[in-house]
């Protein structure tokens, strides 16, 4: 089965922080632009989104799609499972900080014994020995976190390179990306060699998937949107969000017009 | 692109469909989440032990839908749903084509996600409902390696003594499948009305269709 991509859903490069200023500002300057009619109430800059999903899916079909494909026929299975759990497992150190900072009891715990485990006995997070003994993996970031002490995620957007976000997980990504081990490391050119291999390594996990969207979505745009919006919310409410929208009420009286 | 969304999407609908992918309902008032669990484990099983629907041939899929999902699934309700407030302008022709197509859409959704599947099982949580309860909500996890996949089903009672519960929306990772769908039908209601729904998503089947 396949291991999730980073916590956000999103590929992350970091030493973006110059992309991150520029994205600020010109949010700034979109803030208040008109949007359709139509427009969804969680997408106000619709418009500037949809120019950054078809860059990011330009550079995605011309750079990353190919590179993951050739490392997925390159490499063996064994080894492409080894570099997925050893990135897991630096996630699930952040996790353990993240899960803290939302007094979850039960994920802190699980996170820890998880890294514990894994960073020794499954030598440095190669082996994932604490899914073998069934210890759930409780992938949290710090965009959750600001979620649970009740910021709201703010509007809808599409961040250059790394994908769905809102303003408020946005705001976290600079935590995050300090939280991450693999930002610690001194030397450059590891550094960089390391964040290179995540990259690969997350985007082949989605080579199926992607695949899959393509024939499954009317609009990429709107389906992947609609998901990562409906799945933070989610995931902020540990899995049990309140039930504030209805959307199934007007169906109690579906039968009664339908044959 | 939400990659990790979809990673995950793909991997579990693989399993969530087995829960629509059951046995025959049984005659009892089957527990809502006895009846799930049922299902999903039947359908589990069957899919680990068939080569065939694990390398994902749509023929056998589609027909393992027909045959044992959707006794099980509200289908009308669920399309109804997905396309809004313009299903009640339609008529019967375009109800049944529309629930055709975007039938066939999601069995594609299935055939990639059926890959997926190795060594998951099912674990059922607590069920918050009272015994009168004529519409609730099943949850459930799917446990294997990583993050267990949260899955969850609304459940409907069919009306009539022992005649069981029947899904009407499936929740992946947090993700309403129904809901999914309902911005980009209406985008497309919006722009081409209720037939350019229908031709664009029969076209979206048909293109589908060959490249597999």
């Amino acid at each position: 089965m396949k291991q999730p991509a980073n916590s956000t859903g999103a590929l992350r490069l970091s030493s973006l922080s110059a992309v991150r200023a520029g994205l600020v500002i010109s949010l700034v300057l979109l803030t208040g632009c008109a949007s359709g009619p139509n427009a969804h109430p969680a997408d106000p800059l619709e418009p500037f989104n949809r120019g950054v999903y078809k860059f990011n899916d330009a550079v995605d079909g011309a750079v990353l799609k190919p590179v993951a494909t050739a490392y997925r026929d390159i490499t063996p299975s064994l080894i492409r499972q080894g570099v997925r759990n050893f990135f897991n497992n630096l996630q699930d150190g952040w996790s353990i900080v993240n899960n803290a900072l939302q007094l979850n009891g039960q994920g802190t715990s699980d996170s820890v014994g998880r890294f514990l485990l894994n960073s020794t006995f499954g030598l440095g997070g190669i082996f994932d020995l604490a899914s073998d003994l069934q210890i759930d993996r409780n992938t949290r970031d710090f965009g959750h976190t600001l979620g649970y002490w009740g910021v709201g995620p703010g509007p809808y957007l599409v961040l250059p390179l790394m994908g769905s976000s809102t303003l408020r997980d946005t705001v976290a990504l600079p935590v995050d990306t300090q939280g991450s081990l693999t930002s610690h490391v001194s030397h450059v050119p590891t550094r960089n060699t390391v964040r290179a291999v995540d990259l690969i390594d997350r985007r082949e996990g989605l080579l199926k998937a992607t695949e899959m969207l393509e024939q499954v979505a009317l609009d990429p745009y709107t389906f992947t949107r609609d998901a990562h919006l409906q799945r933070r919310r989610s995931a902020v409410y540990n899995g049990n969000p309140p039930d504030d929208i209805r959307y199934d009420e007007p169906l109690a009286v579906q039968p009664k017009d339908t044959p | 692109m939400n990659r990790r969304l979809f990673n995950r999407l793909c991997a579990v609908l693989a399993v969530s469909t087995l829960g629509l992918l059951g046995l025959p309902a049984q005659a009892q008032d089957e527990a809502p989440d006895a009846f799930i669990k049922r299902l999903t484990t039947e359908v589990l099983d069957q899919i680990k032990s068939d080569k065939t629907l694990q390398s994902g041939d749509v023929s056998r899929i589609i027909a393992l839908v027909d045959t044992k999902i959707l006794p099980h699934v509200n289908f009308q309700r669920m399309t109804a749903s997905a396309v809004g407030p313009a299903w009640r302008q339609a008529n019967p022709e375009q109800k049944q084509r529309l629930q055709g197509a975007f039938k066939a859409l999601l069995v594609r959704t299935y055939a990639g996600a059926l890959t997926q599947v190795s060594d998951q099982t099912i674990a059922m949580k607590p069920l918050r409902a009272a015994a009168m309860d004529k519409e609730l909500v099943v949850r459930s996890e799917i446990v294997g390696r990583g993050d267990p996949i949260q899955l969850e089903y609304r459940l409907e009672k069919t009306p009539g003594e022992g005649a069981g519960w029947k899904i009407y929306n499936l929740n992946v990772m947090g993700v309403w499948l129904v809901e999914t769908y309902r911005s980009q039908f209406s985008q497309e209601i919006n722009a081409k009305g209720l037939d350019g729904l229908i031709t664009t998503l029969e076209a979206r089947n048909l293109s589908n269709g060959k490249k597999s």
